[in-house]
This record gives C-alpha cells, sequence and structure tokens, in this order.
C-alpha cells in the first residue's frame, strides 16, 4: 500500500510537471505567431526576424522603467497612458511635429514646415518620400483623415479641438490646411506634437469602436521600429530599415529594442547590477549611490543627478478653512521646507523648483524679477508672521489656531507605496508642525487617495500630473482648470475658484506662439496671482529617472554632450528626444 | 458513495456561488472607480474627460443600476466572459488570464506537490533519527516562519546578484523568443527555479514539523504501544504510525492551499514571474474589477478542484472513509 501511494504520487508529480510544461512552453509560444504578421505586408520579408529566437546581445538594447503592466493595447488614441506599450506612440506611430525640450523648439518630423499663414489658417508641408512600413505612401489626406477621426467622433481625446478647427483641406500629396475660428494656438502646437498620424487605407474601414477604444493589434505605422513581439513581461521591437527618415535623421542605432517590464524598482536595481540593463527608467531610490562609484551613469554626474519631468504640486483644497484663507496659503509656502525633501527623502535626486511651477526648459516664461519680489523660500520666522498679522494666534499646544479660535488640524496625503511621496509628506508636515502649523501625513491607499482628489474631500495633496511640454499654457491650464465641476478628473484639485485666472490662462492659450513676449506678459500676470494669493504650491521637480550603462551601448545624452536629448523610453516622450537618444547611440565594439 | 460525493458538490456548489459573489462584491465596496483611474493622467480638458467618462462607463457596464451589473455579471460568467480589464484595457479578462495561469500552475503545482510530499517524507524520517531532530529540523521552524516575499529576496540576492548562477527575473531570457530547443528548455527552468525554491523551502519546512510531530505523537499512541508489545518488528509499526500521521496532513494541504497560492502571488512580484500574482496587485492598484474578479475566480476555482482532489485521495488513503460510504450505499 505504501508502495503503490509512493508510486501513484510520483506519477501525479510527473503529470502535472509535463502538463504544467506543455502549458508554460506553449502559453509564451502564442504570442510569436502575431510578430511575424507585420512583416508580412512590408518589404521586411527578407528580414530573418521571424526565425531569430535568441537576440545578438550587440544589437539589441534593453530598456525598462515605462511598463509597468502587461502589453494590452497599441492604439494609439488610447486617452492615458501606453506605457504598456511605450513605442506604440514614438516608434510605430509619428507626429507632425517633435518638441525638443532641451533646445526649447519644434522640429519638424513627418511635417516639413508648418505655419500659420493668417491668424486662422495654419498651412502644413509634408515631408517628401514618406512612407507607411506597409510600403504604401503617406500623403496630406492621411493627416487630414487622422484630424477628422475626432471630429467625427466625440470619444477621441483631441475631439474637442474640433470647437475651433473648422476645417482641413488637402491641396495635394504634401500640403494642407487647417481653418480656425479663434484658435486656441497654445493648445494646437501641443497637439502637433501630441496627435498620432494613422494610414487612412488601413483605418478608414474600421468601426467607431474599433478606432477609439480597438486594441490595434500588429499595428502598422510609419516610424522608425516595427511591432515584433510581445509577451507578459516585454514588448520587442525591430528596427524598420525602410523608414523613411534614415536619410533625414540617421537610423537609429539598436537594430533590436526589449522593453522589460518588471515588477518592482528592486529588480530593476537588480538588472542594472547585473548589467542585463542598458537603460532603466525607473526610480532607484539610492542611484546618486551607485553612480558615484561608477555602477550606472546618469545625466548630471553630481545632484541633481536627473533631468526634470514634471513639477510635484501641493494642491491646497481651497473649499475648505483654513485653506480658503490667502494668508494661511502663502505661510504655508514658506513654512515648507523643500530643502529636506530634496536632500533627505529624495537624497539629492530631484531640485527644487521655482515657485511659479514652470520647468527648466520654460524657464523664459519665468518672472524672475516677480519671483525675487514675491516670491517665497523656507522660512519659518516669516510664515509665524504672515499667520500672526493675519489673526491667528499660537495656541498652548504650540500650534496656530484660526483667527475664530478653532484648531486647526490638517491632513497632507498621498498614495500608500508610492515611497519617494511618502518621505516627502512627511518632511512637509513636520516642517510644517515645526513652524506651528499642524498637519499630519496620511497615505490611503491610491482608490481612495485618488476619491478624495478627484471629489475634492481632501486637505493638502501632492500632485504632478502637467507633463514636460512646449507651452507653460500646459501647466498653468491644469493648475487653473475651469469650470470647476463635482469631480475634476485633472487639474485644479483644491477648486480655487478666481475668474479672473481663468481669463488670463485662457487668453495664453490665443497668444501665437512666436510672440515670445505676449506669452511672457501673460504668464507674468498668471504668475503675480499665483505668487500672492498661492491657490496651491509648487514644491520641486520629478526627475526624468534615467541611469543606463555604457558596456554595450555608448554616447549616451550627459552633461555636456554636443546635442544632449532625453535619455528616456517613456511613453510620450520618443517625440521629446527620446528616439533621438538612440539614433545618436553608437555600439560598443567588442574588443 | 453517490450521496458521499452529492453532498461534497453541494457543498462545493454552494462554496463557489458564495465565494464568486463577495469576490464581485469586495472590489465594488473599495473606494475610487476604474475609469477615473484609466482617464485620471489624460490630460483631457473639462468637456473631454466628461465625455470620455461617460463613454467609458457605458463600455464597462457600470451605468447599469447595481442589481442588474450582478445579474449581468453571473449571466456573463456562465457564458465564459469575464468582462473586459479597465487597467489592461481592452483586453478580456479570460485572454489575460489564461496567459498567465500557466506560469502559475508551472510554479504552483511542482512546489505544493513535491514540498508535500518531501516535507512529510523527511518529518517522519527526523522523527526517529535523534541527531537530525536536533540539528535540522530547527531549520524547518525557521523556514517554515520565513515570510515567502524575503526568503525570495535572499535567495535572488545570494544565488542571482552575488553568485551570479540564477537568473532574478522574468521566466524567460528577455534575449529570447520561445522555441523548441534544448537552449530554451534550460533557460525556462533556470529561470524558474528560485521562485520554485522559494515556495519549496516554506512549505517543506511546515510539512516537515507537523509530519515529525505527528509521528511521535502516533508513536505513542497506544496501538503503537500494542503492536510492540505483541513483539511486532520496528519497522511495521513506524509504516503504521506514517500511514495515520498522513491523514491530518492531507488536511492540512487542504487548509493551507489558499496560503501557499496568496505565497505564490508574492514570489511572483519579487521574481518578477509573468503568473498571475503580479496581474492581481496591479488590478487591484488600479480598481480594476473585472479583472480583480477574475483572478479571484481562478483562485476559487483552483482551490475548490485541489480540495476536491483532497477529497477523493481522501477516500483512497482512509479506509474509515471508505468504509462509511460503503455502508451508506449498502
Amino acid at each position: 500500500m505504501k508502495r503503490s501511494i509512493f508510486v501513484i504520487s510520483i506519477l501525479v508529480i510527473l503529470s502535472m510537471l509535463l502538463a504544467a510544461c506543455g502549458q508554460a512552453t506553449e502559453a509564451p509560444a502564442e504570442p510569436v505567431a502575431p510578430a511575424e504578421e507585420p512583416a508580412e505586408p512590408g518589404e521586411e520579408m527578407a528580414e530573418p526576424a521571424a526565425a531569430e529566437v535568441v537576440y545578438d546581445r550587440s544589437e539589441t538594447l534593453y530598456v525598462s522603467g515605462a511598463a509597468w503592466g502587461p502589453p494590452s493595447t497599441w492604439n494609439p488614441f488610447q486617452p492615458g497612458s501606453l506605457a504598456n506599450t511605450t513605442g506604440t506612440l514614438g516608434f510605430v506611430y509619428e507626429t507632425l511635429f517633435d518638441y525638443d525640450p532641451m533646445s526649447g523648439t519644434m522640429t519638424p518630423w513627418l511635417a516639413e514646415s508648418g505655419a500659420w499663414v493668417d491668424d486662422n489658417t495654419y498651412a502644413v508641408t509634408l515631408r517628401d518620400g514618406l512612407t507607411w512600413s506597409d510600403g504604401e505612401p503617406l500623403t496630406a489626406t492621411d493627416i487630414a483623415f487622422t484630424f477628422e477621426l475626432a471630429q467625427q467622433y466625440t470619444a477621441m481625446w483631441f475631439a474637442p479641438m474640433w470647437d475651433y478647427l473648422t476645417s482641413v483641406t488637402v491641396i495635394d500629396d504634401l500640403n494642407l490646411e487647417f481653418a480656425f475660428v479663434d484658435p486656441l494656438y497654445q493648445e494646437w502646437e501641443n497637439n502637433l506634437y501630441n496627435i498620432p498620424i494613422v494610414p487612412e487605407h488601413l483605418w478608414a474601414d474600421r468601426t467607431e469602436e474599433e478606432i477609439t477604444v480597438g486594441a490595434n493589434e500588429n499595428p502598422v505605422g510609419s516610424g522608425a521600429y516595427l511591432y515584433e513581439t510581445h509577451s507578459e513581461d516585454r514588448n520587442v521591437w525591430l528596427r524598420n530599415e525602410n523608414w523613411w527618415g534614415i536619410p533625414v535623421f540617421g537610423a537609429p542605432a539598436p537594430r533590436r529594442i526589449v522593453d522589460i517590464r518588471t515588477s518592482s524598482n528592486n529588480v530593476a536595481l537588480g538588472m542594472v547590477l547585473k548589467g542585463e540593463l542598458d537603460l532603466s527608467n525607473n526610480f532607484l531610490p539610492g542611484v546618486a549611490e551607485l553612480a558615484n562609484q561608477g555602477y550606472v551613469d546618469t545625466y548630471f554626474a553630481g545632484a541633481p543627478y536627473m533631468l526634470s519631468a514634471n513639477t510635484a504640486v501641493l494642491f491646497l483644497n481651497t473649499t475648505k478653512s483654513p485653506m480658503d484663507d490667502a494668508a494661511f496659503r502663502r505661510a504655508l509656502a514658506f513654512a515648507i521646507n523643500v530643502d529636506d525633501i530634496v536632500n533627505v527623502a529624495y537624497a539629492n535626486l530631484v531640485a527644487a523648483a521655482s515657485p511659479t511651477g514652470l520647468l527648466p526648459n520654460l524657464d523664459t516664461f519665468i518672472d524672475h524679477d516677480l519671483v525675487a519680489e514675491i516670491g517665497w523660500t523656507y522660512d519659518p520666522a516669516e510664515a509665524a508672521a504672515i499667520l500672526t498679522e493675519a489673526g491667528y494666534v499660537m495656541g498652548d499646544d504650540g500650534f496656530f489656531n484660526a483667527p475664530d479660535g478653532s484648531d486647526i488640524a490638517l491632513e497632507v496625503t498621498c498614495p500608500f507605496g508610492w515611497t519617494d511621496w511618502m518621505e516627502a509628506i512627511n518632511v512637509i508636515a513636520s516642517s510644517a508642525q515645526a513652524a506651528g502649523i499642524n498637519i499630519q501625513a496620511v497615505t490611503p491607499d491610491y482608490g481612495a487617495w485618488n476619491d478624495a482628489l478627484q471629489g475634492g474631500t481632501f486637505d493638502m495633496t501632492l500632485n504632478n500630473w502637467a507633463a514636460l511640454s512646449n507651452t507653460p499654457w500646459t501647466l498653468y491650464n491644469l493648475l487653473f482648470r475651469h469650470p470647476i465641476q463635482d469631480v475634476i478628473q485633472s487639474g485644479n484639485f483644491g477648486r480655487y475658484d478666481n475668474a479672473a485666472v481663468f481669463d488670463l490662462v485662457d487668453a495664453l492659450a490665443t497668444v501665437q506662439s512666436t510672440d515670445v513676449a505676449g506669452m511672457q506678459a501673460a504668464c507674468s500676470e498668471i504668475q503675480r496671482v499665483l505668487l500672492t494669493d498661492v491657490p496651491m504650491i509648487p514644491l520641486w521637480y520629478n526627475g526624468l529617472w534615467a541611469q543606463f550603462s555604457s558596456a554595450v551601448w555608448t554616447n549616451w545624452p550627459m552633461d555636456g554632450s554636443a546635442s544632449p536629448t532625453l535619455p528616456t523610453t517613456w511613453s510620450g516622450y520618443w517625440q521629446l528626444g527620446g528616439l533621438n537618444t538612440l539614433i545618436n547611440l553608437e555600439p560598443v565594439v567588442a574588443e | 458513495m453517490r450521496r458521499y460525493f452529492g453532498r461534497k458538490f453541494l457543498i462545493y456548489g454552494l462554496t463557489f456561488f458564495l465565494a464568486v459573489t463577495v469576490d464581485w462584491l469586495i472590489p465594488r465596496f473599495m473606494p475610487g472607480d476604474p475609469i477615473s483611474n484609466i482617464l485620471s493622467r489624460s490630460l483631457l480638458n473639462a468637456e473631454g474627460a466628461q465625455q470620455m467618462y461617460d463613454y467609458y462607463e457605458r463600455v464597462f457596464g457600470l451605468d447599469l443600476p447595481v442589481w442588474q451589473q450582478y445579474l449581468n455579471f453571473w449571466g456573463s460568467l456562465l457564458h465564459g466572459d469575464l468582462g473586459i480589464s479597465a487597467y489592461l484595457f481592452p483586453q478580456p479578462v479570460t485572454r489575460v488570464i489564461w496567459r498567465a495561469v500557466p506560469y502559475d500552475a508551472f510554479l504552483l503545482l511542482p512546489s505544493i506537490l513535491l514540498s508535500w510530499w518531501a516535507g512529510n517524507k523527511f518529518g517522519a524520517y527526523a522523527a526517529r533519527t535523534k541527531r537530525l531532530d536536533n540539528t535540522i529540523l530547527p531549520i524547518g521552524y525557521i523556514l517554515t516562519a520565513t515570510p515567502y516575499m524575503w526568503l525570495g529576496i535572499l535567495l535572488a540576492w545570494i544565488f542571482g546578484i552575488v553568485l551570479g548562477i540564477f537568473p532574478i527575473a522574468g521566466a524567460y531570457s528577455y534575449s529570447m523568443q520561445p522555441h523548441l530547443s534544448w537552449l530554451f528548455i534550460k533557460d525556462v527552468i533556470l529561470h524558474w527555479f528560485l521562485p520554485f525554491a522559494s515556495l519549496f523551502l516554506v512549505g517543506f519546512g511546515g510539512w516537515a514539523i507537523g509530519m515529525r510531530n505527528m509521528i511521535i505523537y502516533e508513536l505513542e499512541a497506544d496501538y503503537s504501544h500494542y503492536l510492540e508489545a505483541l513483539g511486532a518488528p520496528r519497522s511495521l509499526i513506524r509504516k503504521y504510525a506514517f500511514r495515520n500521521a498522513i491523514l491530518p496532513q492531507l488536511t492540512g494541504l487542504a487548509l493551507q492551499l489558499g496560503v501557499i497560492v496568496a505565497g505564490a502571488l508574492v514570489t511572483e512580484v519579487v521574481f518578477s514571474y509573468p503568473g498571475i500574482g503580479y496581474l492581481l496587485l496591479s488590478a487591484i492598484q488600479n480598481q480594476d474589477y473585472f479583472l480583480i474578479q477574475g483572478c479571484f475566480l481562478f483562485i476559487i476555482i483552483g482551490i475548490l478542484i485541489a480540495n476536491f482532489a483532497i477529497d477523493i485521495a481522501y477516500v483512497i488513503v482512509d479506509p474509515r472513509t471508505r468504509m462509511g460510504m460503503l455502508g451508506d450505499s449498502s
């Protein structure tokens, strides 16, 4: 009996092992089949891609930090993040223009040129010889088709642009004109490098659902890379050897890019240490130490190590007391020790933000005189002085009470698990307490935090949703978003209600982007409101996390490079210079 | 026999119904909603955001009254449709889960069965070897008390980074496409080994201790002493003791399955192993009702099937159950 149990259990184990092995090898094999398809219609048939099962290390770039889940959609119109298939926008689908935040210029991409003919007409000339990866030519009709999709379907994220866009006229294969009524020049220019152009010949027959929310598997675009394959934890992109841009910009150096989804930053750190990742765009808290010891390179050799990607803003709920009092808000701005956030919470990986909130790439639009005059720095004594003057009275417990005598007890929040922000709100709470303002740090889970954020039930909370942009309007449109709704999906979470500043932001939107002086004047007025009324407090610039290794690929963009570009793989950053970084890379020649 | 299994099926059916209902309810009690999460970072203007929100609400069927959502859920569940994932939009949940499940099976089945088998063998052996009992078994106590995640990180650090023998992430090399070759099979096994080892070791320690205690208890039981007094050989006594001791261990296996599955989920996160563990974690973080439901449904079904298998095993190994059943049918 004993023996028979033993034999049975062995058999059971073996059969299950076999079953499991069978499944495990079958399952990952599933995504391989579609891998051959993108090559099918194109001219890449000669490529040995489909047969290649082990990638040559010297031709492959391994990256991580963009994807956080299994690849799920290649639809370039998917609102929100395409992070899990970073490259859908940038590798496969391209935009009319690129924006280079390092030099602050718009670079023609699919377009050869684009300009306002008059106040209400924008003319685009395309480059000659543009092609889709299936060999079809990319012409002005594709551009018009793409823009008109949003006229047809309101579920496209850029559909509201048709409020002021009236028509798109194709003149010939290379030329087209956009006609407007009272255009928002700033938003238009931003859209020029964010709206992905799709091929009419493949999209025209699709249903609304396929266009707006379809997964668009096996995408065919015009870009420098082709979709090759994906599995649960990776995307593989293969260089498009027939890319129209090779004669114009040069070919990207890596023949293949493997974008890896790591389940935690620890895993990414381990892979960086083992040399398995060439570029990691994960936030690795101790990376300054690794950079100092020479394990990895970062953009700056010393603090802040990273370029800045977005501004972390402390939103104050102006519908609640005492945050409805401008004096209290301004006192708080003086009470927060931003240097401690930078030095302690981030170990020098970030830089303190300008009180205007604008990133360094938009420095032109910061009114430095105004900041010197009415900006703020950490100064608890000044905070106390402002509060006292406004009628706040120091209580026995060492905290200020409101002018009406009631206690002040507030919470500053961020989602649980966002370790860097959790540290940061601890610094905010403790430095405010030291200045006599009773604030406690609280970390609800993401859903609860997001509910409170969008529903406006928080006291004060951190947020950084304004992306790196070509225009100060992006940030100010987010900060002063209007009209104020019951649920605010994004921006002005504190429900700061000031029609004057809303008008200023709307006015900025209609300034021509060539009119730098006009933009500066508009920004200056907005900044005056921001600095005196302090509806929210910009604190620090979150970094464009990037650590790279020169073991296999070299010529990474670093401070002092000839024309540095962004060392990033994040979704939405390829057309901000991320692709140029790949073009500039050089393989290390094996010795 | 029919009555025995009839009752079991009834219990399993009821458990399934309740578990799935709870599974449906719990995510909806969480604060937040999946659509806000999809749209929150897309920087739409006010007008566009509302349009998008309404559109997605219809796509997910969340604009219906709650009772209707619940009925629809059962309706589509019986058709094998678990809805569309919000976090991995627009992938159907069934597809997402079917891609992940093989990895879990590949990791869980060998580690559960092997650790149970090896742990029991070792425990029984250690119980009658004083030196082994004094030296190695304390290690069992340490192992079984170790959190899966912590052991995983330790193994990854020692064998992955310091010694560099095993890879620390993924189910197969990032430089490979799945294909049939010894190179690839070896690669898969290398990637599988550390997550397997961390699950195996923790389980092994627990089973070994349990078996060791049971054997000592059984050897002290009256029937053992009686056999001894009759002059039966020691090996025969141990054989009887083992067969009696295995029964509580089998029950223990049924009870432990949930814990082991949960342990596997965190282990997968530690090793970036593409199973259901990381999916479930992200689904919860992103309030993806549909994916949470799907992942738990998989776990519920898995555990019910395993329990059923153990029920059958009980009939085989425990003559009392068998006798009871025969009594019923006669």
